[in-house]
């Protein structure tokens, strides 16, 4: 069979289970005894063997397979969860991350057989129990989870059941039917839709279980059960679901006695009848639909609704409505412009309607670019959890707003400084245990990452209980090494040291570990950050910890910017981070350190003149104004002023970049093209607070 | 494919198609591989602090573009705009760049004992930017190494 057609989807499910199997082992760390949690990592297992053997992955089946066995037997508490047994379970994790990553970059599975591991795994099962009744317990649990198929029993609304009543009246037949779809079949829910639709023609579907949208919707596990009101014999009902393709099985039964009132679950037990189980026979008995009910309420929030779209397309998608956008911007100036001519109240409202349009269309698109910030941080108790053994410290990681979205693009590029970060904040931010108790510190020392919408931005907080930064032994390194002088040092502010972490090659560690240490880690979280659109700060006292605030755009290719004129040019400042529009009396410039400043509603905000800044030439017919418009923006809670000559408007407009062969400065964050077809520098105003 | 076809042409007799260009009074030829389009001259919008002979971007069908002055770049006198005046813009690395040159003279075929290579010179700066010289009925041209021209990072 050839199936590279479905390797996509293999990755991207064994990527899902390989993720809800780390997430699960470090519940199961803490809670051993923790029976859904056992239940949860013996189906992701299961699932991943199943996958691997579908695809024809002999080693990772293999090892899932050996995985299952003792997973196993924990459930049937013959084992209990041990520390070592845990170990053994990462590290299978560890290597089915390999094998997947393989499988990713060459579609094959690589060499390695991972025996050590198999090993590993069999002599724990060999302490716990003889194999043979390890497998032994395999092959019930395997058969039982089958059986599970034909447990199935119904539960009928009233009115339901008053249909089924009804046409037993009318001398119809009906038919409770379970149907089971082979376990490698891959579109589920393509069979099942295939079934109804064989169905449709011979009578009426009055209730599905699972329901039939979450059949179509793929949520049901290899079986759904249906009860079907026909005039055809059962024979044939079964026959025509059997000529579906890949469904395995479907056993049922007719349901001759009507409903009484109030007729309880377990008075209608779907019992196997008949001649329609060829090969294997499947024990069927009547259960409380209770026993079935909260496996399925599991798998239920597991599976999403979901359609799962190359990145490309979005990217296409985004351009198009970027296109759309600009042009959309033309017919306004051309409206604005040309209004004499073309001035029609009706031309105005479909341009007003078309730019509503536009703007609903663009977050539509970017919403769809959004992703949780989970699917980065969610890899990161794990890693906390191997640096506290590497480390030899105790430490906690605490996360908060891992469902705070951003651009897929950002997703993308942000793990690795929050690694770096994390890194840090273990190795060198939190102390050893004897330091911590000298300072009167819980033994445990903790991290946070929070990450929270403000505005236009998304922050990402990561922030530890340790040491903090010893702004005297950077002050010292930095002399050493001679970054700064002697006299630099004297006059440095507190921020301007910390600021120092950021120079490349720059760390205080007194020993180099292979955790952090090297020199090469926050300069370059500092540039990806940046490149990304974003900064970051240090917050910092020392012996008390310190946090790491990294700020990110929400989105990066639309915008609503307002436009300003400086001189004969036009630039674009991102409304999100402006605050207010003042116009200050030259009267009311004040000087501190021979810097202009301005007193305003009680803060004292420093004021930036862009003409100078941006170098504009020079007008000539210029004079000197009795008052300055001035733009208050804001980072975090520090503002600045900005001086433009006059403002044009509030307009959407489209991030471009400049090209990579033009050196451009940090305070130009990219260029947009205007209605009219000009270009407009836009301001990253963060630069300038 | 255009690429394509023209390189496989020019392999096979040693051909090169160069566009010649006029800066002041000597002409220069650009390799026809690296040119993705001619413009005539419009509005340039200046960017702030950037290197020197970049005179801005422009909006070309809805792509910008950074434009740099060829004069400024081999130090020159500043450009004059005139009628004659175009923007070459040039493709290289799937990045595009503008060059703008006083005028378009014609596009040459160049074989190889047409081409003079130059004896390499590190201290005379605007001779890195020529790769060789070409002879083309009995006019001389510079060949200019547009990856040198274009990619070097210069922080002036």
């Amino acid at each position: 069979m050839d199936v590279s057609q479905y390797l996509e989807i293999f990755i991207d499910e064994s990527k899902e289970h390989l993720q809800s199997l780390s997430d699960e082992l470090m519940v199961l760390e803490k809670e051993p005894e923790n029976q859904d949690t056992i239940n949860e990592i013996f189906r992701a297992a299961h699932s991943l063997k199943g996958m691997a053997g579908t695809m024809g992955y002999k080693r990772m089946q293999n090892l899932t397979h050996n995985m299952e066995n003792v997973l196993s037997e924990i459930r049937n508490g013959k084992m209990k969860v041990s520390g070592g047994l845990v170990d053994v379970l990462f590290q299978c994790l560890d290597a089915l991350e390999n094998y997947v990553a393989n499988i990713q970059n060459s579609s094959d599975e690589g060499t390695d057989d991972n025996e050590s591991i198999v090993k590993e795994l069999n002599a724990v099962l060999a302490g716990g129990a003889p194999k043979e009744a390890a497998d032994a317990g395999v092959a019930a649990s395997e058969e039982k989870a089958a059986e599970d198929a034909g447990y199935k029993s119904l539960a009928l609304a009233d009115f339901e059941k008053n249909a089924v009543n009804e046409a037993i009246g009318k001398g119809m037949n009906v038919y409770a039917i379970t149907v089971s779809v082979e376990s490698s079949c891959i579109l589920k829910a393509a069979r099942a839709f295939l079934v109804f639709k064989g169905l449709e023609g011979h009578g009426e579907v009055i209730k599905a279980e699972p329901s039939v949208q979450d059949i179509e919707d793929e949520k049901f596990d290899l079986d759904f059960s249906i009860v079907f009101l026909s005039e055809e014999s059962f024979e044939s009902i079964i026959g025509i679901i059997k000529n579906v393709s890949e469904i395995k099985d479907a056993v049922g039964e007719q349901i001759k006695q009507p409903f009484e009132e109030v007729a309880k679950i377990e008075q209608k037990p779907v019992e196997k009848t008949e001649n329609n189980a060829p090969a294997k026979t499947q024990v069927t008995q009547a259960a409380p639909a209770k026993t079935a009910a909260p496996a399925k309420n599991n798998n239920k929030a597991v599976a999403s609704r979901s359609v799962r779209v190359d990145i490309e397309k979005l990217d296409v998608l985004m351009n198009l409505v970027s296109e759309l956008i600009i042009a959309k911007n033309g017919l306004v100036s051309v409206s604005i412009n040309e209004e004499a001519s073309v001035h029609s109240a009706g031309f105005n409202e479909q341009i007003e309607y078309l730019e509503r349009v536009t703007t609903n269309l663009h977050e539509s698109v970017m919403k769809v670019r959004m992703m949780p910030i989970e699917s980065v941080v969610s890899k990161f108790p794990r890693m906390i959890r191997d640096l506290s053994k590497k480390l030899d410290k105790k430490m906690e990681l605490y996360m908060t707003g891992e469902d705070t979205e951003l651009d897929r693009t950002v997703i993308d590029e942000i793990g690795d400084p929050l690694m770096h970060l994390l890194r840090n904040s273990a190795d060198h931010g939190l102390e050893s245990a004897k330091i911590r108790e000298e300072r009167g510190k819980p033994e445990v020392g903790s991290i946070f990452l929070d990450a929270y919408q403000d505005g236009n931005n998304v922050v990402i907080e990561v922030r530890d209980d340790g040491n903090g930064i010893d702004t005297e032994k950077v002050k010292q390194k930095a002399l050493d090494k001679g970054v700064i002088t002697q006299e630099q040092s004297e006059t440095m502010t507190e921020k301007e040291i910390v600021d120092l972490l950021f120079k490349p090659s720059f760390s205080t560690a007194d020993k180099i570990s292979d955790v952090s240490g090297r020199g090469v880690g926050l300069d370059v979280v500092k540039s990806k950050i940046e490149a990304l659109g974003g900064d970051i700060e240090v917050r910092t006292t020392y012996g008390e910890g310190s946090a790491f605030i990294i700020r990110l755009p929400l989105t990066l290719a639309i915008i609503q910017a307002l436009m300003v004129k400086l001189g004969n040019e036009k630039y674009a400042i991102a409304l999100g981070s402006i605050q207010t529009i003042e116009d200050v009396p030259i009267t009311d410039i004040k000087y501190v350190h021979s810097k202009e400043v301005i007193h305003l509603r009680g803060s004292v905000i420093p004021l930036v003149r862009l003409r100078e800044l941006l170098d504009v030439p020079a007008d000539a017919a210029e004079e000197e104004t009795e008052s300055l418009t001035v733009v208050i923006v804001k980072k975090g809670d520090k503002q600045a002023g900005l001086v433009v000559d006059s403002l044009i408007g509030q307009q959407e407009i489209v991030i471009k970049s400049l090209g990579k062969y033009i050196n451009i400065n940090k305070m130009i964050s990219g260029a947009t093209i205007l209605g009219d077809g000009e270009v407009a520098l836009i301001i990253d105003a963060n630069t300038l607070v | 494919m255009e690429e394509n076809r023209i390189a496989a042409t020019s392999n096979s007799e040693n051909i090169v198609q160069y566009i010649v260009v006029k800066i002041g009074n000597e002409q220069y030829g650009i390799n026809i591989k690296f040119v993705d389009n001619i413009v005539r001259m419009q509005n340039i919008t200046r960017v702030p602090k950037t290197q020197v002979y970049y005179r801005g971007v422009i909006n070309l069908r809805g792509e910008i573009i950074p434009v740099m002055s060829l004069r400024l770049k081999l130090g020159l006198e500043p450009d004059q705009f005139a009628g004659k005046t175009r923007i070459i813009i040039i493709k290289i690395d799937n990045a595009k760049v503008g060059v703008i040159v006083d005028e378009v003279r014609e596009v040459v075929n160049l074989t190889e004992e047409n081409i003079e290579k130059t004896s390499y010179d590190t201290s005379d700066e605007k001779a890195n930017y020529i790769s060789a010289i070409g002879k083309s009925n009995g006019e001389l041209i510079s060949l200019l190494d547009v990856s040198t021209v274009v990619i070097e990072k210069d922080n002036t």
